[in-house]
């Protein structure tokens, strides 16, 4: 039996579950340490903290990127680390990714970056071609379905790479410094774009150490330093 | 299934117009490697019949006293060729021995005038022995000097030219290793060149690997739209491979036929087309497709 299919006896409301997780890097270098908190469905929360805290390792272990040294991560009740090569596909098509760096794929256009993940799936043309459109005109990005990621500014980049982490309409999103790369306009805009992605239903992880944009968001704020968890607030503030 | 399919064609030829530069340089080395290896081939074909060639001119003669009678000499060459080390005995009469001295001196007017002046046909009947091995040879005269047939031997022509013997069985079967050598480290060689050039074509596309598998891609949905693209790479490289090759056996055998007497390398290529373009379909399948899964692997690991 898939791992996938095998769920433990997790909380129906809980969708993240980190439960004394603790990674370390070769040379001994501690990312996290001892770290547990639980998500539940539907949920916006931040992941606060300075570079190095250890955010985009909690994210990579999420997304199976890394396993932890101890500790177990749950995701809808599936142990991610127990997953194998081949399930991991599966767990990575219900969770959507955002990254500072846009990850697109450079070959591409922006309609094909977004389709690709439907490819994944298994969509058909016909459905790919009523969906992609959809999804570009949420993203305000209707007119450069055709261009190649390196023809974008910044902003738009990060805005294909939400269409692409929205159109499989997952059901949690990490969005890891989005906007760690654009200024304070497109800044605001990505930031609508993952509070409208929550309300259509998914949870949402954004890792940021913008104080604007927390103090602002008015969520639950979970902050890290140097890989432990300080503080776990229900309506958290940026606090240095 | 079939619609996984579709895409991963789908994908590879949209990579193909995508990277044009990079598969046309996929196509050339391989290209290089697979007529480098059946050239290789050919080239061993070529100096076996070389040196066989050069083996089927080496023999002895027996030479018998003029007066000895015809069943006599056939009856030694029965049991000669009864001999296990003997490959071929061929009986050469005085008569035949004569045509074969004039058509030989035909210009040479002080020898033909010679030969005039005696009259009668001085040449004895004799026997070409062709042996398996050289080292037979000598085997052979021995046995032929201890045979009852003995008084009628006049003269064996092995011990004049023993030394010319070994030596060119010894160049041929130096030849012969020498070529296979060379043939061996050329081709591996052509294998690693084409092996890492395509390996470093796909560490373009490292980053676009790690990033389909962030998006959930599964490892055969990556790797598939490569290991097409290889084949279209390898099966372009034959066929051009194959029409360099027709081209250039078809302008080296005048030069070669005079090296090797008659030894056509067109003809060779015709006769031998299906197991050429299948060595050459192997190594540029192989060469297409290896390289490309051995470096998709690597940067699977996400």
């Amino acid at each position: 039996m898939s791992l996938l299919k095998q769920k433990s006896k997790l909380n129906n409301e809980t969708v993240v579950s980190f439960q004394n997780v603790t990674k370390v890097y070769p040379r001994n270098v501690e990312a996290l340490s001892n770290v547990s908190f639980k998500i539940k469905k539907g949920e916006f929360v931040c992941l606060a903290g300075r570079s190095g805290s250890g955010k985009t390792t909690l994210l990579k272990l999420l997304m199976g990127e890394e396993k932890p040294t101890s500790g177990r991560i749950f995701f809808d009740g599936i142990e991610v680390q127990r997953l194998n090569s081949k399930d991991l596909p599966l767990l990575r098509r219900r969770i959507g990714a955002i990254f500072q760096d846009y990850k697109l794929l450079s070959s591409k256009t922006v309609y094909e970056n977004i389709a690709y993940v439907l490819e994944v799936i298994g969509f058909s043309k016909k459905e790919i071609d009523q969906e992609v459109p959809q999804v570009l005109e949420i993203v305000g990005l209707s007119d450069c379905a055709d261009h190649f990621p390196e023809e974008l500014s910044g902003g738009e980049r990060q805005r294909v790479a939400i269409a692409r982490a929205l159109i499989t309409r997952p059901e949690l999103v990490c969005a890891d410094e989005p906007t760690g790369n654009l200024d304070p306009y497109h800044t605001r805009d990505i930031i609508q774009l993952l509070l409208k992605i929550r309300e259509l239903g998914a949870t949402v992880i954004l890792s940021t150490h913008d104080k604007e944009i927390i103090n602002s968001l008015q969520k639950r704020v979970i902050t890290l330093d140097k890989g432990k968890i300080i503080r776990d607030e229900q309506r958290g503030r940026f606090i240095c | 299934m079939l619609t996984s399919l579709k895409k991963i064609i789908k994908f590879s030829f949209e990579n193909i117009s995508r990277n044009k530069g990079l598969f046309l340089t996929t196509i050339f080395i391989i290209v290089i490697a697979t007529s480098l290896i059946s050239g290789l081939f050919v080239l061993r074909h070529l100096t076996n019949s070389l040196v066989d060639s050069l083996k089927d001119k080496v023999d002895i003669s027996v030479y018998f006293t003029l007066n000895a009678p015809e069943e006599e000499i056939m009856r030694v060459k029965e049991q000669l060729s009864q001999v296990p080390e003997v490959k071929e005995v061929k009986y050469i009469s005085k008569e035949e021995a004569l045509t074969i001295f004039k058509e030989r001196h035909k210009n040479d007017p002080v020898i033909m005038e010679s030969l005039e002046e005696i009259g009668d046909n001085p040449l004895a009947a004799h026997l070409n022995v062709k042996a398996w091995q050289a080292s037979q040879y000598e085997q052979i005269s021995n046995f032929l000097e201890s045979s009852p047939f003995s008084d009628i031997i006049d003269k064996i022509d092995y011990y004049q030219n023993k030394t010319i013997i070994e030596r060119l069985f010894s160049i041929s079967a130096a030849v012969q290793k020498v070529s296979f050598i060379f043939i061996i480290v050329s081709a591996i060689l052509a294998v690693l060149v084409a092996f890492n050039t395509v390996r470093l074509g796909i560490l373009d596309f490292k980053k676009e690997i790690s990033i389909m598998r962030l998006v959930g891609a599964s490892n055969w949905f990556i790797r598939g739209p490569f290991v097409v693209q290889g084949a279209i790479s390898g099966m372009l490289a034959v066929v051009i491979s194959l029409i360099i090759f027709a081209v250039g056996c078809w302008f080296l055998t005048p030069k070669i036929e005079i090296l090797s007497s008659g030894f056509s390398l067109f003809n060779y290529f015709k006769s031998h087309l299906g197991s050429i373009a299948l060595i050459q379909l192997v190594c540029g399948l192989c060469l297409g497709i290896i390289p490309s899964l051995f470096a998709i692997r690597k940067y699977l690991k996400v």
